[in-house]
């Protein structure tokens, strides 16, 4: 009988040697006879394992890991291909708490199927909702997203349903559905391995919000960063073009829905929706003033569905098991789960997708193992480059969006950032400020200038230039910039900066204490 | 020797690549992709050819060439050599490393090694945020880069020329 190993090809886990991993159990299983078919699957999400290497016995699947290329000829005598015992042997993949402890929507396939076979797609629950969608009226649809309370993963949480509503609402002959796939922030990479692990399921989202809506045509605009995400996505719309999953009468839907995947250039401010719907129509990726809003007049003018990877990967597993079903996890008004992203100096860091309401403390600390470097937390930077630092002390709060911006914060997409206490929380500040200098698209003054002047200004802070005069003019320069910028890049960057300030200020001091004139 | 006049031209390049996104929605982007991918870098002298094809100004084309950090007005080394300094690199050392890259490159980021070997860049986020500190290498994503692991890395992309 064949014996099928999962090696995952997916990017991080080839960052750290997953392809040498493969064609060394490849060739030393070719060697000694065995019948073996090495799958390329997505990560399981557990980075610290990878390369994780999966058996499929009667029992499940056996993981070990991490393990590296040199390790696989003492494994296959260890009976690898039985799941024999050895040092790396971490027993069934599904019953690691990691794993069990989540309730997986989105990720549900991801490292479990191989990314670009269609049938491994439908004999998942592929297709289930976009098949379910088609016997609806796309009004019901729209209700259904509604009904769940999806908010957009991107970040601001706007709820999906009311911009898909306004699309479907908006008459028109050509109406468009963009993913905005460039997720720019350090510390996010559910996008990037969602698209690379289970690139089918943003494609049947998207092909629902099409429905819904009356789109025909669809941009993935995806980041230049990411090749092997790219890469996947390509093939994976050809292999839907070729299952008529897309195209003219798409799954029999009676519409036709072509999808295309749009190369980012290395802009950060293209995340941000109107700047990168500049962008796909070939200009600089310059910010728009909203209104008019994009679900009204969006690309080339046209009404257009705006969503984020995570959202529009979401809605198949809505359509499929109902709005109720997903509505009845979460907290408050933050509905669903989300995909935690946990990263920088984590012992475990990884995605984990969860109801949201478990706290930050135990998504890092326990979950997460505390710091890579066996030092403590002492900084942890969530939703991104503009979310705020928070100390070890605040790390109860809930991971739902009221309670985040309760506390000053942001849940943001769920990223979320470990420092441990060599961190110089002053250099992050002033790195908040330089970035948004070197990212800004320019167009309004308190993001282009305010961000240049901000870097000065830390800079004599921190150099005991009149530092009480200079703190105040921060002060000022902040909320120029929160209240006069024309998106969120200007009026974030804030946050990062003020939340240093205020949870670390002897990081501010220290360095020209008793040096100052 | 005679002139070899079957060579196009470098503005029939550009303009047989235009043609190949013709039905493409705000081409722009594509293309320059497509130029890079196929000359290296987007000449200065592509600029009118283009905005000839797409009837932009030629104010236009620059500013979106300028705008876009990837695209490059010179060639690249042989190697580019992309490290990571976004937060979650940083938090693990990214510093450190480009400090090391740059002395043993001995340029700058953002420059070309004397012998026009290799290019080493500056990127915020390759999505490896886990693996820390990450870098690309000719478009291959590396993790949890050290010095040592750097240069082997390196060595072995200086042995392959």
């Amino acid at each position: 009988m064949t014996i099928t190993i999962y090696v995952p090809r997916d990017s991080a886990a080839c960052s750290v040697g997953a392809d040498a991993v493969a064609s060394a159990i490849t060739r030393e299983a070719a060697a000694s006879g065995a019948d073996v078919r090495v799958v390329r699957n997505g990560s399981r999400g557990m980075l610290w394992l990878e390369p994780l290497v999966e058996v499929a016995t009667e029992a499940g699947r056996i993981g070990y890991g991490p393990v590296s290329a040199s390790e696989i000829p003492a494994l296959i005598e260890a009976g690898l291909f039985t799941g024999g015992a050895h040092g790396k042997r971490l027993g069934l993949v599904e019953e690691l708490p990691w794993m069990a402890d989540q309730q997986r929507l989105c990720f549900a396939r991801v490292g479990v199927t191989d990314p670009v076979s269609a049938d491994d797609y439908l004999a998942h629950g592929g297709m289930a909702g976009l098949r379910r969608a088609l016997t609806m009226d796309p009004a019901e649809v729209v209700k259904e997203v509604t009904d769940s309370g999806l908010r957009g993963r991107g970040g601001a949480g706007f709820p999906a349903g009311i911009k898909w509503n306004t699309v479907h609402n908006t008459p028109g002959e050509l109406k468009f559905v963009c993913c905005n796939a460039d997720e720019g922030d350090s510390g996010t990479f559910a996008d990037r391995m969602l698209i690379e692990g289970d690139p089918f399921c943003l494609i049947e989202g998207m092909a629902i919000a099409a429905y819904a809506t009356g789109a025909s045509e669809g941009y993935v605009y995806l980041r230049s960063e990411y090749p092997d995400a790219v890469a996947t996505l390509r093939q994976a719309i050809e292999i839907a073009y070729a299952r008529g999953w897309l195209g003219q009468d798409y799954l029999g839907s009676g519409q036709r829905f072509d999808l295309f995947v749009r190369v980012g250039a290395g802009a950060y401010i293209c995340g941000e929706e109107t700047s990168m719907l500049e962008s796909l129509e070939g200009k600089r990726g310059m910010v728009r003033s909203k209104p008019p809003i994009p679900a009204i007049t969006g690309l080339f003018g046209k009404p257009t569905v705006v969503n984020n990877v995570l959202t529009l990967a979401s809605v198949p597993s809505i359509l499929a098991q109902g709005a109720a079903a997903y509505a009845a996890l979460g907290v408050g008004r933050s509905l669903g789960t989300q995909v935690f992203q946990l990263a920088g100096n984590i012992k475990h860091g990884g995605v984990f997708e969860t109801a949201f309401g478990m706290s930050l403390a135990t998504l890092v600390n326990d979950y997460g193992g505390g710091t890579r470097s066996g030092r403590p937390v002492r900084a942890v930077q969530v939703g991104g480059p503009l979310g705020t630092y928070l100390p070890a002390s605040t790390m109860d709060l809930p991971l739902d969006y009221e309670a985040f911006a309760a506390a000053q914060a942001m849940l943001g997409h769920g990223g979320i950032v470990v420092f441990d206490d060599t961190v110089d929380m002053a250099s992050m500040a002033r790195f908040a400020m330089e970035f948004c200098a070197e990212e800004s698209c320019g167009k309004c003054t308190p993001c282009r200038v305010g961000s240049v002047r901000g870097v000065e200004t830390i800079d004599r802070i921190v150099a005991g230039v009149e530092p009480e005069a200079n703190l105040v003019l921060l002060g000022d320069l902040c909320e120029l910039m929160t209240d006069g910028s024309l998106c969120a890049m200007g009026g974030l960057t804030p946050n990062p900066v003020l939340s240093a300030l205020r949870h670390f200020p002897e990081d501010f001091t220290a360095r020209h204490e008793g040096t100052a004139p | 020797m005679p002139i070899d006049t079957s060579e196009p031209s470098m503005a029939d390049r550009v303009r047989s690549v235009v043609d190949r996104h013709r039905g493409d929605r705000g081409a722009l982007l594509p293309i320059l992709h497509s130029l890079q991918a196929e000359f290296g870098y987007v000449d200065q002298a592509m600029i009118p050819v283009l905005a000839a094809e797409l009837n932009l100004s030629r104010a236009e084309v620059h500013g979106v060439v300028t705008f876009y950090h990837d695209f490059r007005a010179e060639p690249a080394g042989r190697t580019v050599l992309k490290l990571c300094r976004a937060e979650a690199c940083q938090s693990v050392g990214a510093e450190d490393l480009v400090a090391h890259a740059e002395t043993r490159l001995g340029s700058k980021i953002g420059s070309t090694t004397a012998d026009g070997q290799v290019t080493l860049e500056q990127v915020f986020c390759l999505g490896n945020c886990a693996l820390g500190p990450a870098g690309q290498v000719n478009g291959r994503l590396y993790g949890r880069l050290d010095a040592a692991r750097l240069d082997g890395i390196l060595d072995a992309e200086a042995e392959r020329a």
